[in-house]
């Protein structure tokens, strides 16, 4: 009977059960319609904000400020010390706008997630769609900052090339994670506290000062937060201080994504599909 | 047949009416109060996180960067810290604004009408601009006053009238506020406009004003961004009255005059506005 | 006879400790409309879900084109169009993009889609509305894409979740008329309705549910049959006086149901039983005699008004 012709293709076409129908790609489409046909003109201007601090901060304040020492102790820059950690927060912005308040907003008021997982997509497909649009956004940021880098001379050496695929990872961190914690999230409340959390982590990243101003212990703490990682991953990279220390920033990241991926899925499936 | 209105329903209709002349916009400013009081913990949070936050990342962060290179007094006698924190005050105030001046009053119009509620009763157009700005200022005194006490205790006010700062970044707050809330009026649908705002005159008007560097540290022909910025002007103003920065007196007064003629100004052209649409 | 397209036996879903939907059972046969008729909050849409292959049943068993659900949902959920309660369109996209992002969703291929969304927008009378945006459409307007929307990858079996709820009467009767079309192309409908006269309109067949049971099945004429009178007789007192006036009308009539604004008298002639409460001396502000429904029917079974 089609039973059974139904039950041998689901045990072949679908490894992971009904969680995944392998059609990540039609989310994506959608998401790129919606971004085409409404709000293009905002997400391409994002490329300015990091742009707007590296002048202001890097030239204007970079002339009070006079050099910094760089990750391999040789003196550098201020504008070449901030630059790298922008391009890290530009990954990370961009991933972190597309995957909390668009899909908090997708999730609890247009409904769009109830119409999606009515049809043949599985909770995985649309994690995986959601999550490669942001971390497409984030890479869209990191381009642009990078050659506005080497136009104004920041790039220090070739590893800068790898800073590329670094700010991918970084931006796939955040927006696995950030759509996992959107998840769990209620009320508008509850997405400000994640603004509330971003700020800190922002301004105290070792992204416009160097760590050491701190005692040992905020250090650490600080050395516990995702964007600290992406800050020296990219800044050894585009300063050129590059030793195998660094595979730590990849695998914190490798084990962000999988961990937002693992959570994302499982609430989806809880909160649509239950 | 009912009776036509007696003389007391008119009588009661005129008092009434009196009242709403009289104290409309307090109304308005109240019920704004009680929607706030839904995202208070959001208000508090932010009044006391922000101001913890930046101040430290200023203080102590940029400012051991700022004070090894040029010395601890290399503006006008104090420190970085010192000459950074009447600009975070003053930016303090601009953040509320650019909240409580956009949003609210898109939800107003369009997204949940309450303005047409709100005109359907005996309240005037006028009065509604009026309750939001009334309810603004009380919500930016008290985010500017809290963020003062953090100042105070980071040791960033040496001046015994310090405490003017407060009512400069409020007026700073509203100078540029109520001309965003003007132009914010003039929207029937937000297609990103308010995003783009945010994007290309508040973040900019925020880092090019004088906030973290001295404005003549710009070549010349950036430095009309701050001339135009009501941020520049507040954060100056504020500098005065903080720890005695010396500035021509005439150029005071010229801060005072441009904050209180763009508040002005963009509070009669949103009062037209709502006139505008609430009566068509 | 084919195999049914839906089977449901002791079907029931608890949340908590609360059942939503407490061991009901019904089958749907291909090419029927099936309605499910009910209050709010009587587990209408929680079944709904259930057959939409979006929930996961407490216990009993359920099969939906010929497929278990909880196992199934990809391969049931392919062959199923679903219009939900509540309009979720996509506000971010014109008009008939929701129709080809929504067909991609299914995996189609895209000149597919394309050339079916084009007769759908047709069949929903939306042809001027192609590159509208969503927002400026009508209710009427918006509940027709969606049920074009379901119906973009060809589905076996329509959900319909309170298809007409909010909706003027010229929008409600332009809709039906588009779910008839669909009747009479075979499609299998199944649909929740706290309408009396949306489910006699639409339905082969329905069941009657409250508080998460089956009150009655059979089709809207058995049931107004076997549960009612065939006409009814409503008269006004005036709010405080409906009661008095109720004591002294036992006896005329079937039955009588006295409501917070009138009473009901259920009776097989209507005129005559207002002829005999005015030989009484009663004097009703109004009367009006009508067809029993299946307001009436719920109202036997419950005790209870559908719409409250």
């Amino acid at each position: 009977m089609t039973g059974t012709l139904v039950e041998a293709s689901a045990r072949r076409d679908r490894p992971l059960g009904s969680l995944y129908a392998g059609n990540a790609r039609s989310v994506m489409s959608r998401g790129w319609r919606a971004t085409r046909s409404t709000n293009w003109l905002v997400v391409v201007s994002g490329l300015f904000e990091p742009v707007f601090y590296l002048l202001s901060m890097g030239l204007g304040l970079g002339a009070l400020v006079g050099t910094v020492d760089g990750p391999g102790g040789t003196e550098i820059s201020y504008a070449a010390f901030i630059a790298p950690a922008l391009l890290a927060v530009a990954a990370m912005n961009g991933a972190i706008y597309d995957s909390t308040w668009n899909v908090f907003f997708k999730m609890r008021f247009s409904k769009l997630y109830d119409g999606m997982l009515a049809t043949s997509l599985g909770p995985l497909d649309v994690a995986l769609g959601e999550i490669s649009l942001a971390l497409l956004r984030g890479a869209l940021y990191a381009t642009g900052f990078m050659l506005v880098m080497q136009v104004l001379g920041l790039n220090l050496s070739w590893w800068a090339l790898l800073a590329f695929p670094a700010v991918v990872l970084i931006a796939f961190g955040f927006a696995s994670f950030g759509m996992a914690v959107t998840s769990y999230m209620k009320t508008f409340q509850q997405m400000d506290w994640i603004n509330f959390l971003l700020l800190p982590m922002f301004l105290f990243s070792a992204t416009f000062y160097p760590l050491s101003v701190y005692p040992p212990v905020i250090q650490t703490l600080i050395q516990c937060l995702p964007l600290w990682h992406g800050v020296e991953l990219v800044r050894s990279l585009t300063t050129g201080a590059v030793d195998v220390g660094l595979l730590w920033h990849v695998l914190y990241y490798l084990v962000m994504i999988a961990v937002g991926l693992v959570f994302t899925t499982r609430r989806l499936r809880a909160l649509f599909l239950d | 047949m009912t009776d036509l209105a007696t003389p007391s329903d008119l009588e009661r209709g005129v008092a009434l009416a009196a009242r709403a002349r009289k104290w409309g916009a307090w109304y308005v400013a109240e019920h704004r109060f009680r929607v706030m009081r839904s995202y208070l913990q959001t208000v508090l949070l932010t009044g006391i996180g922000n101001p913890l936050v930046y101040l430290f990342a200023t203080g102590v962060g940029l400012a051991s960067l700022v004070d090894a290179n040029l010395g601890d007094d290399a503006f006008g006698g104090v420190g970085y810290l010192v000459f950074v924190a009447p600009a975070l005050l003053c930016a303090a105030g601009i953040t509320v604004a650019t909240e409580e001046f956009t949003y609210p009053i898109m939800l107003g119009y369009k997204w949940n009408p309450v303005f047409l509620g709100m005109n359907a009763s005996p309240l005037r157009p006028g009065q509604i601009i009026d309750g939001i700005v009334i309810s603004v200022v009380v919500r930016m005194l008290l985010t500017c006053l809290l963020y003062y006490v953090f100042m105070a205790l980071f040791g960033a006010v040496p001046d015994a009238a310090g405490w003017v700062a407060v009512p400069v970044a409020v007026l700073t707050g509203l100078a540029f506020g109520a001309v965003l809330m003007g132009y914010t009026s003039t929207l029937t649908e937000d297609t990103g406009q308010l995003a783009m705002v945010m994007r290309f005159v508040v973040l900019p008007m925020t880092l090019f004003s004088g906030t973290f560097f001295p404005l003549a540290q710009l070549p010349l022909y950036l430095q009309w961004i701050g001339w135009i910025s009501p941020l520049w002007h507040g954060t100056e103003l504020a500098r005065v009255f903080s720890y005695g920065y010396a500035e021509p007196i005439w150029l005071t007064v010229l801060h005072v005059a441009y904050l209180a003629v763009l508040f002005a100004v963009g509070w009669v052209w949103a009062r037209r506005i709502a006139v505008r649409r609430l009566s068509k | 006879m084919p195999a049914a397209v839906i089977t449901a036996e002791n079907l029931v879903k608890k949340y908590q400790d609360f059942a939503a939907v407490d061991d009901i059972s019904f089958e749907v046969q291909p090419g029927e409309a099936f309605g499910l008729l009910g209050p709010n909050g009587a587990g209408k849409s929680t079944t709904m879900r259930m057959v939409g292959a979006v929930s996961t049943r407490t216990s009993g068993a359920l099969n939906v084109l010929g497929l278990d659900p909880d196992r199934y949902g990809p391969e049931i959920r392919a062959q199923l169009g679903v219009v939900p309660q509540s309009d979720n369109l996509d506000m971010e996209l014109r008009a008939r993009e929701n129709l080809i992002v929504y067909g991609r969703y299914f995996g189609l291929p895209s000149r597919q889609v394309a050339a079916r969304a084009d007769e759908l927008m047709a069949f929903a009378q939306l042809e001027d509305k192609v590159k509208a945006k969503v927002d400026d459409l009508s209710g009427g307007m918006k509940r027709r894409l969606t049920i074009a929307r379901a119906l973009i990858n060809d589905p076996r079996l329509l959900l319909l979740d309170e298809p007409t709820t909010g909706l003027d009467p010229q929008a409600r009767h332009i809709l039906w008329d588009r779910l008839f079309r669909l009747k009479e192309q075979g499609t299998t409908l199944l649909l929740t309705t706290h309408y009396m006269d949306e489910a006699e309109q639409l339905c082969d067949r329905l069941v009657v549910i409250d508080k998460g049971a089956i009150m009655a099945e059979g089709s809207p004429a058995s049931l107004i049959r076997r549960y009612s009178s065939r006409e009814v007789l409503e008269v006004r007192f005036g709010s405080d006086r409906n009661a008095a006036a109720s004591a002294r009308l036992e006896g005329i009539g079937d039955r009588v149901e006295v409501l917070p604004d009138r009473i009901l008298l259920y009776s097989d002639n209507g005129e005559a039983a207002l002829v005999r409460i005015t030989e009484l001396g009663l004097r009703p502000i109004t009367s009006l005699v009508r067809r029993s429904s299946l307001e009436d029917v719920f109202l036997r079974l419950t005790g209870r008004s559908l719409i409250e």
